[in-house]
């Protein structure tokens, strides 16, 4: 399989009153076709500016100040602002987490859903209404054609966030990036939307980028997992090695704090304390201050990726066990 | 809507009769009497007791004001004291000239304020939205007599582009359209400022919404993100305050037609206030209650057509 996106060494500044802040440092991830990447990682920690970076779309405050997101070999940061326009919603879609305020309220569903499909494929406005229809079936809401005619508050969370997708997938996009598309949702509601993504994914070759700071949403939709924490990688990884091998203490912690009972709503606030303060310089690794397994090299530099087999690590732990097995003759 | 528009119609007889009985009382405990006026300084007691007579001013007041309330209810405006003609003729001769005036302010404040707001937003804190949101301010605080008084010195005694006052040509000939110029701008000045500021903040507001970045993330131009998925949203709001504004604009005509020697309502309830013409000045007042109603009602209607969420059946 081929990666259709690759993030590169990508570092997201914002300017703020106090000064710089440094949201993410270094990431490095990327994405092949077909495949579904979870992002996960505590509030705070990266995960929406990185989506929106992807996008083309950080707050005017953001600026990525290093790095290369290359979308089929071609560096998306390279692109003038109307190439960028012409991939938003056509190569690469967004869902977002906030169903009720997503939508414009002064316009109809239909026009809403008409309109990438008038800019991107050039529909008439009665080829679009028709393949609108359809789309809304496709995503499983119940009376498309009515449903073309009413304004958004006429439509419930959950069929908001179907037509959000309905919409995305209009243009049939090579990614859908969906950040914490249920998160506003009820759990009932939260499991139809994960299938209808998974769904939409096999039926279309999407890849998916899914963000969440939900371990049970990762668990049911995740081929591989990105686990962030204050702005960096610190852990990366197939979902089955992940999750059975946990590598960093953060991971660890994510997921000791996943309730075993199915479908529970799930938290990341188990791990004691919080995220460091970005604004400043950081010495040493960013988790070193809540990580029960702190040495003094943690608190002095920053620890290095170290990889086995596709599964990657910023731990210093895993210097003394490289160290081991380098001791180990093969 | 038409659930609306009876309701409201309902509730304009009852406000409307509300305000006859506060500006029918307050007129008559106001001191000076309008008998003692209409005599004449060469009237004798007995004169004025006769013309208080004849006007019915003898009568407790609560008599006087249920047989205006039975007249109001007949139409009838009732008569000038002091011209013995219809107050209702004398009002809508005057009310073309302040109709004609409030719309061109409101013209004058729409066509200033909405862009100034717009790009204010847009290009927050350049020198463009400094110098607009500056200008704005003082839009707001220059009092009306005073700016009124500068345009005329400047525009119509200093260069004489302009005409001094009145409005008496036709407003669809060259000559109306000079003569409404100053005054208009004299009255919209302020309103235009206020739709400035209204227009800016739920322009900057909308902009920095969910579903603004939705429609980025489709791909739509970021012209039709501006002018199509943000405008209609940000002038709800604006409606508001322009509806809002053209109540004021009624009460600033009255010192904008003073200014402009303009025969308005507005000038005409100056006149009948300093001579106690009671029913030349509450018909004055119950018009330009009614026609405010009448544009608030026309605001809401307004709203229900750019924004579906409101329903008002
Ligand atoms: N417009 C902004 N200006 C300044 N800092 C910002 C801005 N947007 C985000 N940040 C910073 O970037 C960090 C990451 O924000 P981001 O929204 O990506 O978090 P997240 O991981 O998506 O969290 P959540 O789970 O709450 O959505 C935040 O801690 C915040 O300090
Ligand atoms: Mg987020």
């Amino acid at each position: 399989m081929t990666d259709i996106l690759q993030i590169e060494n990508l570092n997201i500044h914002f300017r703020t009153a106090e000064g710089s802040l440094s949201a993410v440092h270094d990431l490095s991830f990327s994405v092949k076709k077909g495949e579904t990447v979870c992002v996960v990682g505590e509030s705070g920690c990266g995960k929406s500016i990185s989506a929106l970076s992807i996008m083309g779309l950080l707050p005017e405050n953001g600026h990525i100040a290093q790095g290369k997101i290359l979308f089929e070999g071609t560096d998306l940061l390279s692109l003038k602002p109307d190439q960028m326009r012409k991939m938003r919603g056509n190569k690469i879609s967004m869902v977002f987490q906030e169903p009720m305020t997503a939508l414009n309220p002064v316009f109809t569903i239909g026009y809403q859903l008409r309109e990438p499909l008038r800019i991107h494929q050039g529909f008439s406005k009665k080829q679009a209404h028709v393949k609108g229809i359809e789309l809304l079936k496709q995503v499983g809401l119940s009376l498309p054609e009515q449903r073309m005619k009413q304004y958004p508050h006429e439509l419930s969370g959950g069929m908001r966030q179907r037509v959000m997708i309905a919409m995305a997938l209009a243009c049939h996009p090579q990614i859908l990036i969906a950040d914490e598309p249920t998160t506003a949702l009820d759990v009932t509601i939260q499991a139809q939307i994960l299938d209808l993504i998974n769904d939409m994914k096999e039926q279309l070759g999407t890849s998916v980028v899914m963000i969440t700071h939900d371990m049970g949403v990762v668990a049911e939709t995740a081929d591989r997992v990105v686990v962030m924490y204050a702005g960096e990688i610190v852990e990366e990884g197939d979902v089955e090695t992940v999750f059975n091998d946990p590598q960093h203490p953060y991971t660890k912690g994510l997921l000791a704090s996943v309730p075993k009972v199915e479908g529970e709503l799930t938290q990341l606030q188990a791990i004691p304390g919080s995220l460091p303060n970005l604004g400043e310089a950081i010495v040493g690794c960013r988790f070193q201050s809540r990580c029960p397994f702190a040495m003094d090299i943690c608190r002095s530099q920053a620890p290095p990726i170290y990889e086995e087999n596709g599964h990657q690590t910023r731990c210093w732990m895993k210097e003394g066990e490289s160290i081991a097995d380098n001791i180990v003759p093969s | 809507m038409s659930a609306l528009i009876i309701r409201r119609f309902i509730q304009m007889i009852f406000l409307l009769i509300g305000i006859s009985f506060i500006v029918f009382i307050s007129m008559h405990l106001a001191p000076g009497d309008p008998a003692s006026i209409i005599g004449g300084p060469t009237a004798t007691k007995a004169d004025i007791l006769g013309i208080r007579q004849r006007l019915g001013l003898d009568q407790p007041i609560l008599v006087q004001y249920w047989n205006y309330l039975v007249g109001l209810l007949h139409g009838d405006f009732g008569v000038s004291f002091q011209t013995q003609r219809s107050v209702a003729a004398e009002l809508f001769t005057r009310l073309p000239n302040t109709i004609n005036l409030a719309i061109a302010s409101v013209i004058v404040s729409v066509i200033i304020g909405i862009p100034a707001g717009i790009i204010s937003a847009l290009k927050q804190n350049s020198w463009l939205d400094v110098f607009s949101t500056t200008l704005s301010l003082g839009g707001i605080s220059i009092p009306n007599f005073w700016l009124g008084a500068m345009l005329i010195l400047v525009f119509a005694v200093h260069f004489q582009w302009l005409p001094v006052g009145g409005l008496d040509a036709p407003f669809w000939t060259l000559q109306g359209f000079k003569e409404m110029i100053l005054p208009a701008i004299t009255l919209g000045t302020g309103s235009a400022a206020m739709i400035a500021r209204m227009g800016r903040s739920s322009m900057l507001e909308i902009i920095h919404s969910d579903f603004v970045r939705t429609a980025r993330a489709k791909g739509v131009k970021e012209r039709v993100v501006i002018w199509v998925h943000c405008l209609r949203n940000a002038m709800i709001p604006v409606i508001t305050v322009i509806g809002l504004n053209f109540g004021f604009l009624l009460g600033g005509t009255i010192i904008t037609e003073q200014v402009f020697a303009i025969n308005g309502i507005g000038r005409l309830m100056i006149e009948s206030i300093g001579s106690r013409d009671f029913p030349m000045v509450q018909g004055a007042v119950l018009l330009v209650a009614a026609i405010f109603v009448f544009v608030n009602l026309v605001v809401d209607i307004v709203y229900a057509l750019i924004d579906p969420r409101i329903n008002y059946d």
